[in-house]
């Protein structure tokens, strides 16, 4: 019942996966042969690829991408804690704050894009609201701020919705304990619910560190495609294989699979314990209340 | 206390709305006015929304593409990826750790990484330009959240119930079709929502792939208007277009918003 599944991923993913590793260590094209005949091929090029690793360009989009990341996941942790905090407590009007939640989540990150550069229009409402005449859109300072607010505003109400699920599980008595003991709100939250919710958070920032470390279309279609201030890894993986440089594509390709597989293992090797005993715990107490459903 | 949280449900509500508002007011003014501030359009127009089904748009059309695409890779990914969710929460076998982390990880790997073999290998077989060459690359995160979730969900119904289809005789198949993806309905469901959105929102693969505007998706369309002028952004256009790319996504959130949670949730928690 797997090998469907495993032909597909062998496809789509491994395929993919071997062929840019073996890819970054080939050029192609024409060169004389050694009669000097022009001859068309692929060749082994050792590390000739990887020299743009060392450039100014890729250099700048590996900032920029890290730039993004640091900044767009934390602000989404302390915005998306807020939201969940509001919404465990909100009863009145529930159904429509989940519907309305969900709205930044669904609207596919091109129109998510598209929505901002209207709103960061030189003449559009953004500046209108702030009384200024910055210049968002256009490659610059500016642009990175830009990005950073639209991706926060897009992605923050899923890190709530995650966060939410990991503050409903706590149970109601740890809060009234924590209130005989005369605990103030701050010391509640840094003492009960920040220890209790840290698992469900700790899942929350790594979905969302692996896909801010890819962030593609949102500078693509905000800013512009090529855009120095705004280019991310991504972004030039894609334009150095569209040109078909499919060898430095490869390449940057590779060194931001490894960059991203690093984060990971760094991430679950620091915070890992407490992770994976988590999820055992939960699959546990589900198996539980399903089969307690059912009879 | 109240007042504060009050205060708060209405901040998140402004914060989520708010933008999206502005895209459909935006949508609706002449384009001749397209640039007020004012929080109504005055007069109300549908300019924007007759321009983009204007012939030379092509929006129609890459919305007919975006439906294809995200319903032929939805239906295919759930086809392969129960089977294998089953095996996964039922079946013990050596090596299942290591096929739930590979999953896992799978889904983890940049698109970019992907594209640049694939556009090559696409570019040999002759499949740029095709519906193929988005819906193939699209599973390489669809199978993995559907995988990821199903399990989840498979994991959740009792033992028993096919222990008993099996002791009244069905085979282990038998007791997975019958008794099993029946249970499963609302799991599969909330799943393939969840993988339609997904698929409907991509736009690297289908940005790379295709170059043909008689094949580009929805989001990837609109991202190309041009105007009358070639630096001219008709905005106007680009939010309707925004606005009906959107609109599907939204009413399937309002009809199902409480399952779309849960399969969020338990595709990060469980």
């Amino acid at each position: 019942m797997l090998s469907p599944t495993l032909l597909v991923l062998a496809l789509v993913v491994f395929y993919p996966l071997v062929a840019a590793m073996r890819e970054s260590f080939y050029e192609s094209g024409q060169r004389l042969d050694a009669d000097g005949f022009v001859v068309e091929g692929e060749w082994f090029a050792g590390l000739a690829n990887y020299a743009g690793v060392a450039q100014q360009r890729f250099i700048n989009a590996a900032l920029n991408t890290t730039l993004f990341t640091v900044v767009t996941v934390s602000l989404e942790v302390v915005l998306g804690m807020a939201m969940a905090l509001v919404m465990r407590r909100a009863f009145r009007g529930r159904a429509f704050l989940r519907a309305s939640i969900l709205v930044p989540w669904a609207v596919p990150t091109a129109v998510a894009g598209l929505m901002w550069k209207w709103i960061f229009q030189a003449d559009g409402v953004a500046n209108a609201l702030l009384g200024t005449q910055i210049l968002w859109t256009a490659d610059g300072p500016w642009a990175k701020l830009a990005v950073i607010v639209a991706d926060t505003w897009k992605t923050a109400p899923f890190v709530g919705l995650l966060v939410l699920a990991g503050l409903q599980i706590i149970p109601a008595e740890v809060y009234e304990a924590a209130r005989v003991d005369g605990a103030t709100p701050w010391q509640t939250f840094r003492r009960v619910t920040l220890p209790l919710v840290k698992p469900a958070l700790l899942v929350a920032v790594l979905f969302r560190l692996m896909d801010a470390l890819r962030i593609f279309d949102l500078p693509y279609v905000l800013v512009g495609p090529r855009k120095q201030s705004v280019e991310t890894l991504s972004g030039l993986i894609w334009d150095e294989a569209t040109r078909v440089h499919y060898g430095p594509a490869s390449a940057y390709g590779t060194a931001l699979f490894v960059y991203i597989a690093v984060i990971a293992f760094v991430f679950v090797k620091l915070l890992g314990a407490d992770l994976l005993s988590d999820v055992r715990e939960r699959r546990l107490s589900g198996r539980r209340e399903g089969n307690a459903r059912v009879a | 206390m109240h007042v504060w949280r009050r205060a708060g449900t209405i901040g998140i509500a402004l914060y989520c709305l708010v933008p999206f508002y502005w895209m459909v007011v935006s949508s609706f003014r002449r384009t001749a006015d397209i640039h007020d501030t004012t929080p109504l359009p005055s007069p109300w127009s549908l300019e924007s929304y007759e321009a983009v089904f204007a012939a030379d748009m092509g929006f129609g059309r890459s919305l007919l593409n975006s439906l294809v695409v995200a319903g032929v890779t939805t239906a295919v990914t759930l086809l392969v990826g129960t089977l294998a969710a089953y095996a996964l929460a039922r079946l013990s076998f050596r090596g299942k750790n290591v096929v739930l982390a590979l999953v896992i990880a799978v889904s983890m790997f940049p698109g970019a990484l992907l594209i640049v073999p694939l556009l090559k290998l696409f570019t040999a077989i002759g499949w740029i330009n095709t519906y193929q060459a988005m819906i193939v690359p699209s599973m390489s995160f669809a199978l993995p959240l559907t995988i990821w979730n199903l399990t989840t969900f498979f994991r959740q119904l009792p033992y028993e119930l096919e222990q008993a289809a099996m002791i009244d005789g069905c085979t282990p198949f038998a007791a997975f079709r019958r008794v099993m993806l029946p249970l499963a309905a609302p799991g599969v469901f909330t799943t393939a929502i969840l993988a339609f959105i997904a698929t409907w929102n991509e736009f690297i693969i289908a940005v790379t792939m295709v170059n043909d505007q008689e094949r580009q998706t929805a989001t990837v369309r609109i991202a190309q208007f041009t105007g009358a002028a070639k630096f001219d952004t008709p905005f106007g256009t680009q939010m309707a277009a925004g606005v009906l790319v959107t609109l599907p996504l939204v009413l399937l959130v309002l009809f199902f918003q409480r399952r779309i949670v849960a399969g969020l949730t338990a595709g990060a928690l469980k």
